[in-house]
């Protein structure tokens, strides 16, 4: 797969050289929020690329990726609760619990097809949302408070704005460059294949439900660290991050950057919480323009940006 | 005893609702295989027109019709402007427009009503309690919402499978090139049904509303609900609806109802009033889960199709 010059990989390209140098731009101009917000971007960004992984590439529509949020977060909220601050520990746990939550409901989830998978992952996240609820011990409905961020030694300090900055962006860019690997190696190639022809795919001796988990996994696993980074970032975690509106926010990013694309849904993720961000500036009621604002991309941009962009290029 | 009576009451009541909810719902998904997620906020706008209209015009029966007028009303002009060109897509593309609407329909509640709930208070003939034992009472309106709801799921079947109109629609269902070929108008059949699952979810929303409280986002976890309850009882099916909507209804009311009591048994008391709630609203989740493992088509799939 050669890179060549063309209008996707050019905005591709120039969306990355923007993010790398965002905290340049934000030390000379003293403009801190713009950091926070794009600190927050970026970890969402990496939930959508995640997500797309299984929806895009695999045709698995998960309307509970959100969940992975809320248990990447409520592991690392805590552990710290509990006293164990360390990161070295956190993390790992994170992805663990999330790995371990994919690869259970996965498991059931792919007995279905179509938009029952849609409903049954739904149900799944909703059941953890109520389990976060009902944690009386670390907050419940109200949530969790994380007076310290995740201790990674001299490593990496998460205090420090640019270094979690940096590090978010590290996960989000390391995230699509796993997800590059795993779309052309033989195994990324036969989950594409099963979104295309399971019949065929079967017939030439790959076991679908297989494959397909263990893309599920991976993308459950992926979205777990950005539930860790997400905690980390708003120094709280509460079942609201895993409410079913945020997996629809997550399935929207994902389409409106264009779905199946390698670096679509991280700028879907990027416009779609720019838009809400200016929106709100403007109006309080910023959904009254981002409601129909969806409506007509779905009606008229079928492909998401990505896919409008690849249409500029043939003309 | 009483409190049994009662919560087995309350859960009847609660599955007739959501039953309305999930009969719309299953309605447009069995025969134009569209997903609304928007279903909900036509449940919130049915409770907002009925504050409105009732209210306004002081009358409480008069404002009701209104505000089912004003609900179909809005049904048909939803489809007819965005709903219908995304027929025959794919159903992420309807969950993501629908999912624009919500959003929509939510400001738009908070830009006209104001962001605080809104009350609709009973008349006075429908608040006293009503003797359905000797020595046990149970409020009028309840009882109300249980008699509408039936009356309105027996219309409903009547019309389905005994009228010229309900069998294009059982037709359109099967084969819409077909009936279409035919010579029946397939668009304006999908816009009239479409409008009857407005309706029905409005009829809800208002019926509902007594009882909460009016408000934003009102729509969204009964959405969520009614969409367990079609997949429970199988796409596309009524019947299944019905049962799988009274089903969920007396899980729901039950496990709040006696949950707590039950954990206080084994947990200590505090611990119990949290996990309570979080634990019944879980096992509808579960159960659903259950069932599309067991029987991913549901409990009882359309025989058609």
């Amino acid at each position: 797969m050669t890179a060549s010059l063309n209008a996707r990989n050019l905005v591709a390209a120039l969306v990355v050289a923007g993010l790398l140098l965002l905290p340049l731009y934000t030390s000379i101009s003293g403009n801190v929020f713009a950091l926070t917000l794009f600190t927050r971007i970026v970890i969402f960004a990496l939930a959508a690329v995640s997500l797309n992984l299984i929806m895009g590439y695999g045709g698995m529509m998960s309307f509970g990726h959100a969940a992975y949020l809320g248990i990447g977060g409520y592991a690392v909220g805590i552990l710290a609760h509990e006293g164990i601050g360390s990161g070295f520990v956190q993390w790992p746990v994170a992805l663990a619990v999330s790995a371990l939550f994919a690869l259970v409901i996965g498991a059931l989830s792919l007995r279905t097809r179509g938009v029952y998978f849609i409903m049954i992952t739904l149900a799944f996240a909703q059941m953890a949302y109520y389990v976060a609820s009902g944690l009386a011990r670390y907050g419940g409905d109200d949530g969790l408070t994380i007076y310290k961020r995740s201790d990674f030694g001299g490593l990496v300090n998460l205090s420090s704005r640019v270094q979690f900055y940096y590090l978010c962006l590290a996960c989000l860019l390391g995230g699509i460059y796993l997800i590059w690997r795993i779309v052309n190696s033989r195994f990324g190639l036969v989950v594409q294949g099963l979104r295309s022809n399971e019949a065929r795919m079967q017939a030439i001796g790959f076991p679908p439900s297989r494959y397909r988990l263990v893309c599920f996994v991976i993308a459950g696993t992926m979205c777990g660290l950005a539930g860790a980074l997400l905690a980390n970032n708003t120094d709280f975690v509460s079942p609201a991050v895993m409410y079913w509106t945020r997996s629809g926010d997550l399935m929207v990013m994902v389409i409106l950057g264009g779905m199946g694309s390698l670096f679509g849904p991280m700028i879907g993720a990027i416009v779609y919480l720019l838009l809400e961000e200016l929106l709100s500036q403007v109006t309080e009621y910023w959904a009254l323009i981002m409601g129909p604002l969806l409506l007509l991309i779905v009606l008229f941009g079928r492909g998401g940006i990505f896919g409008l962009l690849g249409r500029l290029r043939r003309g | 005893m009483l409190l049994v009576v009662e919560q087995f009451l309350n859960g009847l009541q609660f599955g007739l609702l959501l039953f309305l909810l999930a009969a719309g719902l299953t309605l447009v998904f069995g025969i134009m295989d569209f997903v609304n997620l928007a279903h909900g906020s036509l449940y919130m706008m049915g409770a907002y027109f009925a504050a409105t209209f009732v209210a306004w015009t002081g009358n409480f029966i008069l404002g009701v019709m209104l505000a089912l007028g004003a609900t179909l009303l809005l049904g048909i002009v939803l489809e007819f402007v965005a709903l219908r060109h995304l027929y025959g897509r794919d159903h992420l593309d309807h969950v993501l427009a629908t999912f624009g609407l919500i959003l929509f329909f939510n400001d738009a509640v908070r830009l006209i009503w104001g962001p605080a709930g809104l009350a609709l208070p009973l008349p006075a003939w429908l608040t006293v309690p009503i003797a359905i034992l000797p020595g046990v009472y149970y409020p009028a309106y309840r009882l109300a919402i249980i008699v509408v709801a039936l009356a309105v799921a027996l219309m409903l079947y009547v019309v389905v499978m005994r009228t010229r109109i309900g069998m294009l629609i059982r037709a359109g269902a099967s084969n819409r090139e077909m009936i279409g070929a035919l010579g029946i108008n397939i668009k304006l059949l999908y816009t009239l049904v479409f409008g009857l699952g407005a309706a029905l979810a409005g009829l809800a929303g208002l019926m509902q509303a007594p009882i909460l409280t009016v408000q934003i986002g009102m729509g969204e976890n009964i959405l969520i609900l009614a969409f367990v309850i079609i997949v429970i009882g199988g796409i596309g099916s009524i019947r299944g609806a019905f049962l799988a909507a009274i089903f969920v209804g007396m899980i729901d009311t039950l496990g709040r109802a006696f949950l707590p009591d039950l954990l206080r048994q084994i947990l200590s008391s505090a611990t119990a009033s949290t996990a309570a709630p979080a634990l019944s609203s879980m096992l509808i989740y579960l159960l659903m889960a259950m069932v599309l493992v067991v029987r991913p088509e549901g409990l009882f799939p359309a025989s058609r199709r």
